[in-house]
């Protein structure tokens, strides 16, 4: 499946042309509505290879989802450069696509028209917009929920319409920000299998992903490369490779020594930050 | 399966089958229960009315009596008012009050939705939206009767200026409350800044838009009715006038009567359309589950 595609060197750089995604010390700070500042993301080093699925993890709160923020181009940094295939970005790009923490499918179209959506607004026309998105559904599993609106969906069967509504329009950057952070464990295991499946059978080679969660498990079962975030402002702190072969089986993955050995590590990492992050908490509450 | 658990099924179910038809038995005779209390209110507030005005416990004089009323309608609707039948009385009310309220419909939600999005526009005229709307903007109907004279467009303008505000505000606050996950996906999935106004705005905003005619139907009535009682040659407001200026309170009475049977049924068709526009709404008629 996906065990073919070139593995990109261990830094991250593919072995020909520039990495698909690069972060070069770019920093975010958001003005808060009391006239403070808010430094979101701080001096944040990254870089992705072609086709490589990136994991970030990191304490509740530290910038993460800026981070994919700012490589959507739906934020601009505030210093420092992010690049999309060598280039930098100045706003929303074609190639990228977006699955978000929450709900965003929209809740007044019916679930074939929210896969449109994507074709649609770029200028497909009807009949192929529509073939495109009942094929995409069918590969979700939810051919048979074409008539129905979100609201009579289950939580896992909108978040499979939102991965369609994205891959549909056939991302060569895929953002993910906790999708699945909504769902029960069984859901979201299985979710977990399905995106692996869709990302490595989309088109021959993957899309090159970056995938926010603070769960330390799901990062190691679907990335190649795991970044661990400090306590907010966001910056990297250490970024571990995680070489299980792949196709991968979320359920059975965890099972072998080495990932547990990576997870290991990586709490040892991760473990701290998110202590900070709690005694900051409290000392604010005190 | 063994025969005593089929058995026990059957138990269960016919227990259960019970117990639902128990249960909707229940809930048919409550609704029967409320309607008749609803009707015994009414018809004890009515009699005791007629009874009190006849017995001049209260002076019939400024408060009629149901009877009176009555045949004030009756005499209306058989034989027609000083100014033409009854219905086309009611023909020009419910004209001005719809045109003036489609009118300040569009505009309000047009400007609403425009404001919503342009923020440089709704910092500028912010204030003086404000300082409009907070000023008793009936006092406008006099300057609308010298400006327009009497026909219908001067009623027509009161309804406007009635109804233009309440909406605005409801579009404007419903385009500025827009899930900005959702406009942020549309973004995303390649929506350029028009189709996300189409596209997203409008649909998220339009609940807070149709919370917004329910109420503003009946200001412009009110509107229509206003500018009529100041100065008109047709419509119930002018009938409200007339028996005024004969000390007809029965006639006063019996054009409210009329006003609140216009304004139930606009409420009812109203309904309706909101009924099959939200089918995507949980708890709409779409859900079926």
């Amino acid at each position: 499946m996906n065990s073919d595609t070139p593995r990109p060197t261990p830094d991250g750089t593919p072995p020909a042309g520039a990495p698909a995604i690069e972060l070069r010390g770019a920093s975010k700070v958001f003005r808060t509505p009391s006239g403070g500042e808010h430094t979101a993301v701080r001096d944040l080093d990254l870089a992705v290879g072609q086709g490589e699925f990136v994991a970030v993890v990191g304490p509740t709160g530290c910038g993460k989802s800026t981070t994919l923020t700012l490589v959507s181009g739906l934020e601009e940094p505030t210093e420092g450069e992010v690049l999309i295939g060598g280039e930098p970005v100045t706003g929303i790009r074609p190639e990228v696509g977006f699955v978000f923490q929450q709900d965003a499918v929209f809740p007044w179209r019916s679930v074939l028209s929210n896969v449109m959506a994507g074709p649609r607004f770029r200028g497909v026309p009807k009949a192929e917009a529509r073939e495109r998105a009942r094929d995409w559904l069918g590969r979700v599993g939810l051919a048979a929920f074409a008539d129905r609106y979100p609201h009579q969906l289950s939580g896992g069967q909108r978040k499979r319409v939102a991965l369609a509504q994205t891959f549909v329009n056939e991302p060569e950057i895929l953002l993910m920000d906790e999708p699945f952070s909504a769902l029960d464990v069984q859901t979201r295991a299985l979710m977990s299998d399905e995106l692996l499946e869709l990302w490595g059978g989309a088109h021959g080679r993957g899309a090159s992903v970056v995938f926010v969660t603070h769960d330390l498990e799901e990062a190691i079962a679907l990335a190649d490369k795991v970044v661990v975030m400090t306590a907010g402002p966001a910056t990297v702190k250490e970024v571990f490779d995680v070489a299980l072969p792949r196709p991968r089986k979320v359920e059975s993955v965890r099972l072998e020594p080495q990932f547990i050995e990576i997870y290991r590590e990586m709490w040892a990492s991760l473990g701290e930050e998110v202590r900070i992050t709690r005694e900051r908490g409290a000392s604010r509450v005190a | 399966m063994s025969p005593e658990s089929v058995t026990a099924a059957v138990v269960t179910r016919k227990r259960t089958e019970g117990r639902t038809e128990a249960r909707a038995r229940a809930a048919r005779r409550r609704k029967l229960v409320v309607l008749g209390a609803r009707t015994l209110l009414l018809v004890a507030v009515l009699v005791a009315w007629e009874v009190l005005s006849r017995n001049k416990a209260i002076d019939p004089f400024n408060f009629s009596m149901p009877s009176k009323i009555w045949d004030q309608l009756v005499q209306w609707t058989a034989h027609g008012t000083a100014h033409g039948s009854l219905g086309e009385q009611i023909g020009y009310t419910l004209y001005e009050a719809l045109l003036g309220w489609v009118i300040g419909v569009t505009g309000g939600v047009l400007l609403g939705i425009v404001l919503g999005r342009v923020r440089f526009l709704a910092d500028v005229l912010g204030p003086f939206i404000k300082i409009l709307n907070a000023l008793p903007r009936i006092v406008l109907a006099p300057i609308f009767l010298i400006l327009f004279g009497l026909g219908t467009v001067s009623k027509v303008a009161s309804a406007v200026v009635l109804v233009f505000f309440p909406v605005f505000f409801n579009a404007f606050q419903g385009a500025r409350e827009v899930d900005r996950n959702l406009v942020a996906n549309a973004r995303i999935l390649g929506a350029s800044d028009r189709r996300v106004t189409l596209q997203v705005v409008i649909p998220s905003a339009t609940s807070w838009i149709f919370t917004s005619l329910h109420i503003s139907f009946g200001f412009a009535l009110i509107g229509a009715i206003v500018g009529e009682y100041i100065g008109a040659d047709k419509g119930i407001g002018l009938l409200v006038m007339d028996a005024q200026s004969s000390f007809n309170a029965a006639g006063v009475f019996a054009a409210m009567v009329i006003l609140a049977v216009v304004a139930l049924l606009a409420e009812v068709l109203l309904t309706f359309v909101e009924k099959r526009l939200f089918r995507w709404k949980p708890g709409g008629p779409g859900a079926e589950r």
